[in-house]
């Protein structure tokens, strides 16, 4: 098993409906977000074009998070999600400092916190809160081992990209483009 | 024009707009460590080539300061974690892929050793000192029987110590400015050259000075090396680390780095050092306290250039 | 309660199916031991709800927290306005009652009008001054000179008193400052207007075209999500707007049109779709009036001659008229919502309508479907009295064709005039922050100084809350019930709000606020109901439901009787005009004396060193109303001024600097705004989200934040039609430095 997300760059508005649903889902603290939106816009008017990302951990393959946590409260749960757990995370910024795409944070009581792909709703059946309340239904999330997943279907359809891949992490989020 | 903004605002404390979730207490752990390293490799290299009447200084006086730096290293390490009451998970877990879990293990190798190896030589300072209870004089006994021994697991720790206070930086991937494995040796030479600083300072040996001059200068040499052929590396490799050397080569660091760690903190000291050498008379103070500035000066430039470092995307 | 021990049987049951294996979801229970990590994952009850962030009322249900405190809303799946997602902004609605700078209790001012010296008071107290105040204009001045400012649920209620109390002035800013030319221009081209949620069929469209309709930053949920659906299905997407919107980055061709001119790129598309034969035939022929004239009208007014005016090539113009011809009739020229932008606005909806109607996208799928409405019958009430006069009388002979009391037309009869029969004397405003939404500050508080009366009903401090005699506070749409959401959209559907929570501090739901000012009015007949929920039952009960039920549901369904979403085939219909045709040609505009058919008139341009100020919506935000609300200021705090790299190079403007602005009558910004330099604007426009620059300092988190459009929109196009406010033919120049506090004052 392996989760993944897949996020339709074209078709994502932008909204930060994510971002406000993760917080309200998993209670993160305001001031603090776990996604975020990012636009790149190139070109001169009016000759332009926009991409526009919503951007989370990438439960890479290769995690360097987890190889440099050093207590282990960083790690590899079923179906390749990173976790970590708050009992177990001293607080020392390995894996903040570790990630290329800057997916962790703090949280105000001390312990790291980022993206777990809602693991309590997956755990559930359901999907996770942002691809659940994204209007524009550009998420898809799911086991890439399942050739009928969500996701599985949509990469199978549509070209794709990840983020820095050439840091060797080997991100598990996946951008049509 | 090309616009790159993130649209949700995010604003992750000490993430956004840059990462600085490492201040002055990491460079300050891993200077000491490095500082304390220099020392105890110093003082078990040549308690085992049998000089600890020759260099008394650096085999018997020096290491007396090791456990307060030791000590002082763990507090500045302990103040940073944001998890403080969670700090006894780093000592039930052994991760070898971790650099964080290996340096405190090391730290907790060495630290005790660093007491006893400190504890034996106590009675050079305050010669009336006695233990007041049997068993820690049979203990003192014992250690000193096997304080070769000692040396040796000292010496190859103090070594792994030194290598560590870089590999913490250089393990960082994520960071180019600190993907480099020059870190590892650059961080070792500095620690041994702050070390050997040390000693020169506290010896009142003419022979003991001259001696540690001479390796310092040494290590100097090996420092400015080892930086050229980092910016060489960087200059030769991706985009992402040219930009993280041009953080030194025009960026917000330049003059910080080339004017604290390599003129005040290597040349300066180096040149003083030859002067020295050539028989001018120098006070120790300066050329010492310089190499001492640079050393710290170089964790903290390069801890805080680094977190500015990043991947684009 | 669900308790741990539940979660483990409940993820050992399901997971049999699931995808994450056991040992995984043991793994969540023992991270979860303090809870940190994995937030809650109880089912906690959920109460049903539709969401007030905006006026697209999205049905969903509120969940609670371990604490029984309200914890996240999330949209209800059978709900066709949300399709069971909420937009950003209803997500972060939970802000709103967290929000701890809420009005909290009742009150009463101390001192001058527009000075922020209120004394607490007794909800009492509070309606008896009410009450006597009410009472007392109407003795001299009559009962209709008290106005009804509503946009909120709660409205209704209050309109119901003010019809009890004799006044027919009931005015919502949503007609003259936004979609009022838009129904107007409809209902006299189809009889019939587009109305909220807006009938466009964009779920099935080949071709969606955007006059400055920014959906996608533009949050009305159901545009969003059928657009995005309509992206998938591979329509082509056209998208005018001299900025480049979010809708336009997703669209095959953006049309980089010069502000205010864009009726003269419709006429010239319907000459094209004329001329070259590519208009709907048949449908035309069968259900229009009017076509030759109308193909006389645009004879000259070719793609060649819209070019001079509106800079977009000949070429572009054929090429998307082209588009919009072979999609036809699953075509949308879409009429937008905020449409009050230069005074011509019936006239270029009515083109709007007119384009619709010659490609025969009207009552057809993939252009505008016939929605359906439940009704709920109305509780019988003591009739109402009959008013002597209304806010009409203010306007003799003007806005002839306004179909709702406008706003600014209340407003601006609050001054008095000597030529003026009926002049304002007291406001009850609810829901609708005035100052900020009337264009023109200064005339809003002139008017406001003129009155005897000023009742704001509001859940917030809010500019205009600092210029009332009292405030009431309301509860949020999470503490209490309304009436219940009956459409309409393409089947009938039922929502309906209940509390998810008792109401916070000493607020109340306006139900019960305007029952017990009746009482003191002694009109309490037309409340009959001591709860709401005994009127709702009622209502519900009339049609085959119950609060009961609804309760447990929140949105119930009812099928179409026919299968008439859109027109049969042949289908002989009798349209809601003079013609009982589509009038391609109106009969209604001529009568009231107005073209028959659009014309285009050139409108002001900036003069030098100015630049048009054009405003919008940020998808996280909706006006003031969420302003301060915490989770969304996390997402954006305040408005950036969008200016073109040439001019910030001309003025030497950087990215993030802070500037302060000046309109074309001498008007400045309280505030500065941070400059943020971007191609995706013209080089004679400045754009900003509108609904910053907050002056109330009780506003913790929005006051100060970014600039205010509206105060720098000083310069109105009444719209001769029906009052519409254009807004947009406002100019603005860049101050380096802050203007001094008496500048600034309105
Ligand atoms: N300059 C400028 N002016 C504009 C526009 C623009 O784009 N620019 N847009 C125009 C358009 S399209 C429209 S529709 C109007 C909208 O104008 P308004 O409806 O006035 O705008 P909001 O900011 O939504 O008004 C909200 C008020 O309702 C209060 N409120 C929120 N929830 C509740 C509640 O549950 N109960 C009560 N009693 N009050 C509540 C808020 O605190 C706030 O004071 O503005 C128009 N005016
Ligand atoms: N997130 C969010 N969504 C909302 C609301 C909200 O407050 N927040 N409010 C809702 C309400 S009440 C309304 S009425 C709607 C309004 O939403 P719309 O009707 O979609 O938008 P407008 O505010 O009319 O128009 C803004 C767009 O018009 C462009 N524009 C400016 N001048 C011109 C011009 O001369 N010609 C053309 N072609 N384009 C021009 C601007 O660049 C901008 O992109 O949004 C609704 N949706
Ligand atoms: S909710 Fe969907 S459309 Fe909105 S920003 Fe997130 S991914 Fe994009
Ligand atoms: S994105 Fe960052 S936090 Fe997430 S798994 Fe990869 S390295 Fe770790
Ligand atoms: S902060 Fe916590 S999770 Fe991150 S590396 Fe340190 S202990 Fe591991
Ligand atoms: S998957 Fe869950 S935790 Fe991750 S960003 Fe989405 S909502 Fe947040
Ligand atoms: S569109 Fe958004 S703000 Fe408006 S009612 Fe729906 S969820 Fe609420
Ligand atoms: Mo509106």
């Amino acid at each position: 098993m392996r989760y993944a997300m897949a996020i339709d760059t074209k078709k994502c508005v932008g909204c930060s409906d994510c971002v406000v649903a993760c917080q309200t889902e998993n209670n993160v603290p305001i001031g603090y977000c776990r996604d975020w939106v990012v636009e790149v816009m190139d070109g001169t008017y009016p000759q332009l074009e926009i991409e526009i990302r919503s951007e989370r951990c990438n439960h890479c393959e290769n995690s360097p998070c987890v190889r440099c946590c050093p207590t282990g409260a960083s790690h590899y749960s079923d179906g390749g999600i990173v976790l970590v757990t708050p009992d177990e995370c001293i607080g020392c910024g390995a894996c903040i400092t570790s990630c290329p795409y800057d997916a962790r944070y703090t949280h105000p009581e001390g312990y790291v916190d980022k993206c777990t792909f809602c693991i309590q709703r997956v755990a559930k059946g359901l999907q996770p809160a942002c691809v659940s309340v994204c209007p524009t239904k550009c998420m898809y999330f799911g086991d890439m081992d399942d050739p009928k997943s969500d996701v599985s279907l949509i990469l199978k359809k549509r070209k794709y990209k990840t983020l820095i891949p050439e840091a060797g992490t080997k991100p598990q989020l996946y951008f049509l483009i | 024009m090309r616009e790159e903004i993130i649209v949700s605002g995010r604003n992750n404390p000490l993430i956004d707009p840059v990462l600085h979730i490492w201040h002055w207490q990491i460079p300050l752990y891993l200077f000491l460590g490095g500082l304390a390293a220099g020392i105890l490799f110093f003082a078990a290299l040549y308690r085992i080539m049998g000089k600890e009447d020759k260099y008394p200084a650096a085999v018997k006086i020096a290491p007396l300061l090791v456990p307060v730096f030791l000590v002082l290293g763990l507090f500045a390490l302990f103040l940073d974690l944001k998890h403080k009451l969670y700090f006894w998970q780093l000592y039930t877990n052994i991760k070898l892929q971790s650099p964080m879990s290996w340096g405190a293990w090391t730290l907790m190798a060495i630290t005790p050793l660093s007491f006893v190896y400190a504890a034996l030589h106590i009675k050079e300072i305050f010669p009336k000192w006695d233990w007041k209870f049997q068993f820690l004089k049979d203990f003192e006994a014992w250690c000193n029987k096997y304080i070769l021994h000692m040396s040796w697991i000292i010496i190859v720790l103090s070594v792994i110590l030194g290598v560590y206070t870089g590999i913490l930086f250089s393990a960082f991937n994520a960071r180019p400015l600190w993907n480099t494995s020059i870190l590892g040796p650059l961080f070792l030479a500095s620690g041994l050259s702050t070390g050997a600083a040390t000693i020169m300072l506290l010896s009142k040996e003419k022979a003991e000075r001259k001696l540690f001059a001479q390796i310092d200068l040494l290590l100097i040499v090996i420092e400015l090396f080892l930086i050229t052929h980092m910016f060489m590396g960087f200059l030769a490799s991706t985009q992402v680390q040219i930009d993280a050397a041009n953080l030194f080569l025009g960026g917000p660091f330049t003059y910080s780095f080339w004017i604290f760690v390599v003129a005040l903190g290597l040349v300066l000291p180096a040149t003083l050092e030859v002067l020295e050498l050539r028989k001018y008379h120098v006070p120790v103070i300066i050329p010492a306290g310089l190499v001492l500035f640079g050393g710290v000066m170089l964790r903290f430039i390069i801890a805080y250039a680094g977190q500015a470092s990043r991947w684009l995307y | 309660m669900a308790t741990r021990r539940d979660f483990i049987k409940i993820s050992g049951l399901g997971l049999g199916g699931l995808a994450l294996g056991g040992n995984a979801a043991m793994k969540v229970v023992a991270n979860s031991v303090n809870g940190k990590l994995y937030g809650s994952f109880k089912d906690f009850m959920r109460t049903p709800t539709y969401c007030e962030v905006c006026f697209w009322k999205c049905a969903g249900w509120v969940y609670k927290n371990k604490d029984g405190d309200v914890w996240k809303v999330s949209g209800n799946d059978e709900d066709m306005n949300s399709n069971g997602r909420f937009c950003p902004r209803g997500t972060g609605g939970v802000g709103m009652y967290y929000d701890e700078d809420r009005l909290k209790t009742p009150l009463i001012r101390d001192g001058k009008r527009g000075e922020q010296y209120f004394r607490e008071a007794t909800w009492d107290e509070a309606l008896d001054y009410i009450a006597e105040k009410m009472k007392k204009i109407a003795g001299e001045h009559g009962p209709e000179c008290i106005g009804l400012f509503n946009h909120g649920s709660g409205g209704k209620y209050f309109g119901t008193l003010m019809k009890a109390f004799g006044s027919p002035n009931i005015a919502a800013p949503s007609y003259a400052q936004c979609r009022g030319p838009r129904e107007v221009a409809f209902l006299s081209t189809f009889g019939e207007g587009i109305e909220s949620p807006e009938k466009t069929d964009i779920r099935d469209t080949r071709c969606l075209v955007l006059i400055g309709s920014h959906i996608g930053e533009n949050m009305h949920n159901g545009q969003v999500q059928e657009m995005s659906d309509a992206i998938d299905k591979g329509a082509t997407i056209i998208t005018v707007d001299p900025r480049f919107s979010t809708a336009a980055s997703k669209s095959k061709h953006w049309l980089p049109i010069k502000p205010a001119t864009d009726l003269a790129l419709l006429l010239a598309w319907i000459h094209v779709i004329i001329e070259e034969g590519w208009y709907d035939k048949e449908y035309v022929e069968k259900y229009t009036y009017g076509f030759e004239q109308l193909k006389a009208h645009v004879k000259n007014m070719t793609p060649e001659w819209a070019y001079g005016i509106t800079t977009i090539k000949p070429d572009v113009i054929r090429e998307s008229a082209r588009e919009m011809a072979n999609a036809a009739p699953a075509v949308i020229i879409h009429p937008g919502r905020h449409v009050t932008w230069y005074g011509d606005d019936s006239q270029r909806l009515r083109a709007v309508a007119i384009l619709n109607a010659i490609l025969g996208s009207w009552g057809r799928r993939g252009g505008f479907y016939k929605p359906e409405t439940m009704h709920l019958p109305d509780y019988p009430h003591p009739e109402y009295p009959k008013p002597r006069k209304t806010w009409r009388d203010a306007f003799p002979n003007q806005f002839p064709l306004a179909g709702l009391a406008l706003a600014s037309g209340i407003c601006d009869a609050s001054i008095p005039a000597p030529y003026r029969d009926c002049s304002f004397k007291g406001w009850i405003v609810l829901g609708t922050n005035l100052v900020e939404t009337l264009p023109n500050q200064k005339n809003t508080i002139e008017a406001i100084q003129n009155l005897d009366l000023l009742v704001v009903i509001d859940t917030m401090p809010m500019e205009i809350t600092g210029w009332a005699d009292v405030v009431l506070p309301e509860c949020t749409y999470f503490e209490r019930y309304d009436s219940v959401r009956t459409g309409p959209h393409r089947k009938r559907q039922l929502a309906l709000r209940m509390p998810a929570v008792a109401p916070k501090y000493n607020s109340k739901p306006a139900y019960w606020i305007a029952r017990e000012l009746s009482k003191k009015l002694g009109l309490e007949a037309y409340f009959p109901h001591e709860n709401l929920e005994d009127l709702l039952d009622w209502q519900l009960k009339q049609v085959g439901s119950s609060l009961e039920e609804m309760q447990r549901i929140g949105v119930k369904t009812f099928e179409r009787e026919y299968d008439d979403l859109y027109f049969a085939n042949g289908e002989d219909i009798e349209f809601l005009t003079n013609t009982g045709k589509i009038e391609l040609y109106s009969t209604e505009f001529e009568n009231a004396g107005f073209d028959p058919l659009p014309k285009y008139t050139p409108h002001p341009e900036p003069p030098e060193g100015y630049y048009r100020l054009i405003y919008g919506r940020g998808p996280a935000h909706t006006f003031s109303r969420t302003a301060n609300n915490p989770n969304l200021t996390d997402i954006m705090s305040e408005n950036a001024l969008w200016v073109n790299p040439r001019v910030a190079k001309e003025w030497g403007l950087t990215n993030g600097q802070p500037i302060w602005l000046q309109n074309q009558d001498g008007l400045k910004s309280r505030f500065s705004i941070k400059v943020r330099v971007t191609e995706r604007i013209r080089w004679d426009s400045v754009y900003m989200v509108h609904g910053f620059g907050h002056e109330n300092k009780k506003l913790s988190r929005a006051f100060g934040k970014g600039v205010s459009d509206s105060k720098l929109i000083s310069r109105v196009h009444i719209d001769p039609v029906m009052g519409g406010t254009g807004m947009r033919g406002n100019f603005v120049t860049f101050l380096f430095e802050e203007p001094k506090e008496q500048e600034v004052q309105s």
